[in-house]
C-alpha cells in the first residue's frame, strides 16, 4: 500500500479538515508538523513549490496541494464513508458549499483581526454570512452531507477549533441557540462526532496562540 | 423526459464561458439567456440567490452555480462523450488544481487592470500600480505557460479541464495588452500557440466573443464609471 503524508500546522483549519478526512476513512497516515510562517521546510516548498503552503498530501510520493482538492482526492481514493454524495446534482450543491464556506472563511476572522469600527463592520458582515449559511445551506439538515459528515461540513468544521477560542479572545459569540439554532445543533453533532472529538487541537492551547495573534494586530493597528 | 437546459449567462463573463464551451463540447442542446447585469432577472435571483450572479446553469429546473462547478457537474453528467477530467484520481487533483489557480490568480490580476469587479466599483491602475499587476499576470501566465510545457492541451492530447478553466480569459489578452501596453504574446510564445489551438475548435470559437468587442466593453466600462 502506498505511503500516505501530510503537512500540516496543528492551529490550521485546512490541515484540519485533511486530518479529519483521513481519521473518517480510517486511512493510516503520516503526520508532519511544519514551523509555519518562517521557518517552513525544503520538503514542504519542494512539494507545493506554487504555493508553498500547508496543507499537502503526499500520497505514494505524489504531491496535492489545496485542502479541497486533497479533500475530493481522498474521496475518490478511499471511497467508503463518502463525503460527497453519488448523485450529481447534490454533489453540485455539496461542492458549492464547501467552496462558499472556504471562501467566508478569513473574511469572518476579521472580526477578530481588526478593531472599532472595521470590526463592527466585519461582526455584522458575520452575521450575514452565517445566515446565509443556515438557511440556505444547512437548512433542517443535521449535517451539509445529510445524516453523515460531508466536504462542507469539514469546511464549516473551523468553527468549532478556530472561530470559537476567537470568540473567547475578542469576547464575542456569534452562534447562539437563539441566534442560529440551526447552526448551534450543527455544533454540537459536529463536535460530539467520535472522531472529530477525538481529533481537535487543544482548545486553551489554541486560545493561548490566539491571544498572541490579537496583540500582533492590536500592535500594528496602532503603528500604522 | 426531455433535458431541458438553460444558461443564464453574460457574453463578456469568462466564467460564463467555461460552461458554454463544456456544453458544446458534449453538444448538449441548451438555452442560452442573456442577462442585463445592471438589471437581473427574477429568475436570476431567484436560482442564484446567494451570490445572484451569472453564470447559473439551469438543468431540469434545478440550479448549478459557479462555473467551474457546473463545469464539473456537465462533465459527471454527460460522461460518455468527451471526458474533461481525467479517470485517473491524481491526474484529476492535478487538473482541480491547475483550475483552482487560474482561478485565484488570473482572475484578481486580470481584472485589477482595469475592473475592480465586473458590474462594480472601478478602480484606474496608474503608473506602478499597474506595472505591479502587469508583473504578476506575465508570472502567473508564464507559470502556466511551464505547466503546459510541451502538451497540445493541458488535457493532454485533448481539451480538458484547465483548458475550458482558462482559455475564456483569452478572449480579454487584446484588453489587457491595450490597457497594459504590452504583448502577451512577446512573454507567452507557447501560450499564444496552445490559444489558438484551443479556438480552432468549434466549441470554443463558438464560445468567446471577439476581442476587439470585449476591448471595446472595457472602454465603454471605463468611461461610464469615470475611469478615464
Amino acid at each position: 500500500m502506498d505511503e500516505v503524508k501530510l503537512f500540516g500546522f496543528w492551529a490550521s483549519p485546512f490541515s484540519r479538515r485533511v486530518i479529519w478526512a483521513l481519521k473518517l476513512k480510517g486511512v493510516e497516515y503520516e503526520y508532519i508538523e511544519e514551523d509555519l510562517p518562517y521557518n517552513k521546510s525544503d520538503l514542504l516548498l519542494q512539494y507545493n513549490p506554487v504555493h508553498k503552503k500547508i496543507p499537502v498530501l503526499v500520497h505514494g510520493g505524489k504531491p496535492i496541494a489545496e485542502s479541497l482538492v486533497i479533500l475530493e482526492y481522498i474521496d475518490e481514493v478511499w471511497p467508503h464513508n463518502p463525503l460527497l454524495p453519488k448523485d450529481a446534482y447534490e454533489r453540485s450543491v455539496a461542492r458549492f458549499w464547501a467552496k462558499f464556506i472556504e471562501e467566508k472563511t478569513q473574511p469572518m476572522w476579521d472580526f477578530f483581526r481588526k478593531f472599532g469600527e472595521e470590526q463592527q463592520k466585519a461582526i455584522e458582515n458575520n452575521y450575514e454570512i452565517l445566515r446565509t449559511i443556515e438557511e440556505h445551506g444547512l437548512g433542517d439538515k443535521k449535517f451539509f452531507g445529510g445524516d453523515q459528515i460531508g466536504i462542507a461540513d469539514l469546511v464549516f468544521g473551523m468553527v468549532i477549533h478556530m472561530l470559537a477560542p476567537m470568540e473567547e479572545v475578542v469576547g464575542y459569540k456569534f452562534i447562539k441557540a437563539d441566534s442560529f439554532p440551526r447552526l448551534h445543533a450543527w455544533v454540537k453533532h459536529f463536535s460530539e462526532h467520535p472522531v472529530i472529538k477525538d481529533n481537535v487541537p487543544d482548545y486553551t492551547k489554541v486560545v493561548d496562540f490566539l491571544k498572541i495573534r490579537r496583540e500582533f494586530y492590536r500592535n500594528s493597528q496602532q503603528n500604522s | 423526459m426531455a433535458e431541458e437546459v438553460v444558461l443564464l449567462d453574460f457574453w463578456p463573463s469568462p466564467f460564463g464561458m467555461r460552461s458554454r464551451i463544456a456544453l458544446a463540447e458534449k453538444g448538449i442542446k441548451y438555452e442560452h439567456k442573456e442577462e442585463d447585469l445592471r438589471n437581473k432577472s427574477a429568475l436570476l435571483l431567484q436560482m442564484n440567490p446567494v451570490h445572484k450572479k451569472i453564470p447559473v446553469l439551469i438543468h431540469n429546473g434545478k440550479p448549478v452555480c459557479e462555473s467551474l462547478i457546473q463545469v464539473q457537474y456537465i462533465d459527471e453528467v454527460w460522461h460518455d462523450k468527451a471526458p474533461l477530467l481525467p479517470s485517473d484520481p491524481y491526474q484529476k487533483a492535478t487538473a482541480r488544481f491547475w483550475a483552482d489557480y487560474v482561478d485565484k490568480k488570473i482572475r484578481s490580476f486580470s481584472f485589477s487592470f482595469f475592473i475592480y469587479e465586473l458590474g462594480g466599483r472601478v478602480w484606474k491602475t496608474k503608473g506602478e500600480e499597474q506595472a505591479t499587476a502587469k508583473k504578476e499576470l506575465i508570472e502567473t501566465l508564464k507559470l502556466l505557460e511551464k505547466e503546459l510545457g510541451d502538451k497540445p492541451y493541458f488535457g493532454g492530447e485533448s481539451l480538458g479541464y484547465v483548458d475550458v478553466a482558462f482559455i475564456p480569459f483569452y478572449s480579454w489578452f487584446y484588453a489587457l495588452e491595450k490597457c497594459g501596453n504590452f504583448s502577451i504574446e512577446a512573454e507567452c510564445p507557447k501560450l499564444i500557440a496552445w490559444a489558438k489551438r484551443c479556438m480552432q475548435k468549434e466549441s470554443v470559437a463558438k464560445s468567446l466573443p471577439d476581442q476587439q468587442k470585449v476591448y471595446d466593453f472595457i472602454l465603454e466600462m471605463k468611461k461610464h464609471f469615470g475611469n478615464e
